[in-house]
């Protein structure tokens, strides 16, 4: 069974539907607390091990993310910074597990021409549906998080799926299950939320004074959520977004650009037709042929 | 250019564009009406079902960027040929000023003009002007293409500069489509036109009305090389 016929889908790429109400019944979550993380990547282990994915050997340039960068193969990465906190003279080590955040306004969807190439789920999980992406990239210019990444295997458009295979049949996604100090949890958005904020309670009474939720409503909230113990200041986390959005550059280019562009070409066109109607062919008269006559000595030219 | 009228022509003939040249506007043309097709149904889901024309999304998706080295190439050669008499003139102001007798078909209060009208000449330098920003937009959204001119110029874009030229790339297309629209109207409107794309001549009576003084110049032997 496919994730497709576990879930209801409640927005399609390229397809006219109304909007979904955020704040349904089974939405989902990923919490992955900064401050629990050991940075042992049994997550990056795991999730190519369940995904079935193999990532070349690269070369190391002397930091501790490893690959590089996040890649086809590649949907779950580690980023490790080293921070100064100037407040307290500490040196923190902050590890953050990037991946596909699962926007409940999803960018990547919005941007994507083919129909049905990526879905939402009622459960808010977006998924990639390979059998119609068509490898445009589009996605990746409409993504607030820089997440998906073209193959070049097949040309297609790859990123997390929070193991939708798994959840639908009533698994926790392989990174959470994988996670040694339960840095990654699973479950509702409800219970993630609570289980957040008891988790930021306790980080506060252990100095962590801006320790918080991330779940930025600039996409509408995430189904994937991070607890940072320093909420303020999301960009220390290897330029994790301060407030995300889709970009307006896309929202033009996916919203008024496509109906006027129309439009004017329909207009367009429409007057061409009425012009013909009211003006009348252009026709060479009989007279234009005579002077032409007259001009050239009847030889052509 | 000076033949002996063929015996069956009701009317003079007179030549206005050579094999060459309508070889290579054909070329162009073909490839602008692939490029719009693709690009309209990767643009507007409601016109995604164009793709079925190319054998589906995927295929498209790889033809559309080579369609468009296609037209730049062949538009470069029409750029060369058609240079010459498309300069603005004092007459094409003149023209323009009475643009309301152009569009009723009242050929007898415009001033005589050359090869090339007002209005076909700001067809000639849209397109110059649209064709390589539509190249280097769509070269920003072409991976492949970007990825290898990166790697030889030793550079990166930004996503927001991609997002640029997708937006960028949309609007000038949407501008080159509407140049076209004109560009095929007037053809249509204009009967007698489509004769010199496809035979290569035009009927004198045809160059009298709407071009009289490059007639009158190819009368007295100034010959036009395109």
């Amino acid at each position: 069974m496919t994730a497709t016929q576990a879930f209801d889908v409640v927005r399609r790429s390229a397809t006219s539907m109304p909007a979904p109400t955020p704040g349904r019944a089974g939405e989902v979550s990923k919490l992955i607390d900064t401050s629990r993380c050991i940075g042992c990547k049994a997550c990056q282990s795991a999730c190519v091990e369940w995904n079935d994915l193999k990532q070349e050997v690269g070369v190391n340039v002397g930091v501790y993310d490893n690959p590089h960068d996040l890649t086809a193969n590649q949907f779950t990465l580690m980023r490790f910074t080293e921070w100064e906190n100037a407040d307290t003279g500490n040196l923190e080590w902050l590890i953050r597990k990037d991946g596909c955040m699962h926007c409940e306004d999803p960018g990547c969807l919005k941007a994507c021409p083919a129909p049905g190439a990526i879905v939402q789920y009622a459960n808010g999980i977006v998924d990639f549906q390979h059998e119609h992406c068509i490898g445009c990239g589009y996605c990746v210019k409409g993504c607030p998080f820089n997440i998906p990444r073209l193959s070049k295997a097949d040309g297609k458009a790859f990123k997390c799926t929070l193991c939708s295979d798994r959840v639908a049949v009533g698994q926790i996604p392989a990174c959470a299950k994988a996670c040694p100090t339960h840095a990654i949890t699973f479950g509702t958005k409800v219970e993630m939320t609570a289980h957040a904020q008891k988790r930021i309670a306790e980080l506060k009474t252990r100095g962590f004074d801006n320790a918080g939720l991330y779940d930025p409503p600039g996409v509408s909230g995430t189904h994937v959520m991070y607890v940072l113990h320093h909420a303020d200041r999301p960009h220390l986390y290897a330029n994790l977004a301060d407030s995300p959005r889709i970009s307006p550059l896309v929202e033009a280019w996916k919203g008024v650009a496509k109906y006027a562009g129309l439009a004017i070409l329909g207009i367009s066109v429409a007057a061409g037709a009425i012009h013909h109607l009211v003006a009348g062919a252009n026709r060479v008269s009989t007279e234009d042929e005579e002077n032409a006559e007259k001009l050239t000595g009847g030889r052509n030219v | 250019m000076t033949m002996a009228k063929p015996g069956g022509e009701p009317h003079v003939q007179v030549r206005r564009y050579s094999g060459s040249a309508r070889i290579n506007h054909w070329l162009t043309a073909i490839s602008f009406v692939l490029l719009w097709i693709s690009g309209l149904a990767l643009f507007h889901p409601s016109l995604f079902g164009l793709s079925i024309l190319f054998g589906g999304g995927e295929n498209m998706r790889w033809l559309h960027p080579w369609f468009g080295v296609v037209l730049t190439v062949s538009f470069f050669g029409l750029f060369f040929r058609f240079l010459p008499a498309n300069f603005p003139e004092k007459v094409d102001w003149e023209w323009v000023k009475k643009i309301k007798y152009v569009l009723a078909g009242h050929e007898e209060y415009l001033p005589e003009v050359g090869k090339y009208n007002a209005g076909q000449k700001m067809v000639f330098w849209s397109m110059s002007f649209l064709i390589p920003i539509l190249l280097v937009t769509g070269i920003g959204l072409w991976d492949q293409a970007r990825e290898y001119f990166e790697h030889m110029f030793n550079f990166k874009t930004s996503i927001d500069q991609q997002r640029w030229a997708a937006l960028i790339h949309a609007a000038a297309a949407i501008a080159a489509i509407l140049i076209w629209i004109t560009h095929v109207y007037a053809g249509i409107w204009i009967r007698g036109t489509i004769s010199a794309m496809t035979r290569g001549s035009v009927t004198g009576g045809w160059a009298w009305r709407h071009h009289r003084r490059w007639l009158r110049e190819a009368v007295s032997g100034r010959k036009d090389s395109t």
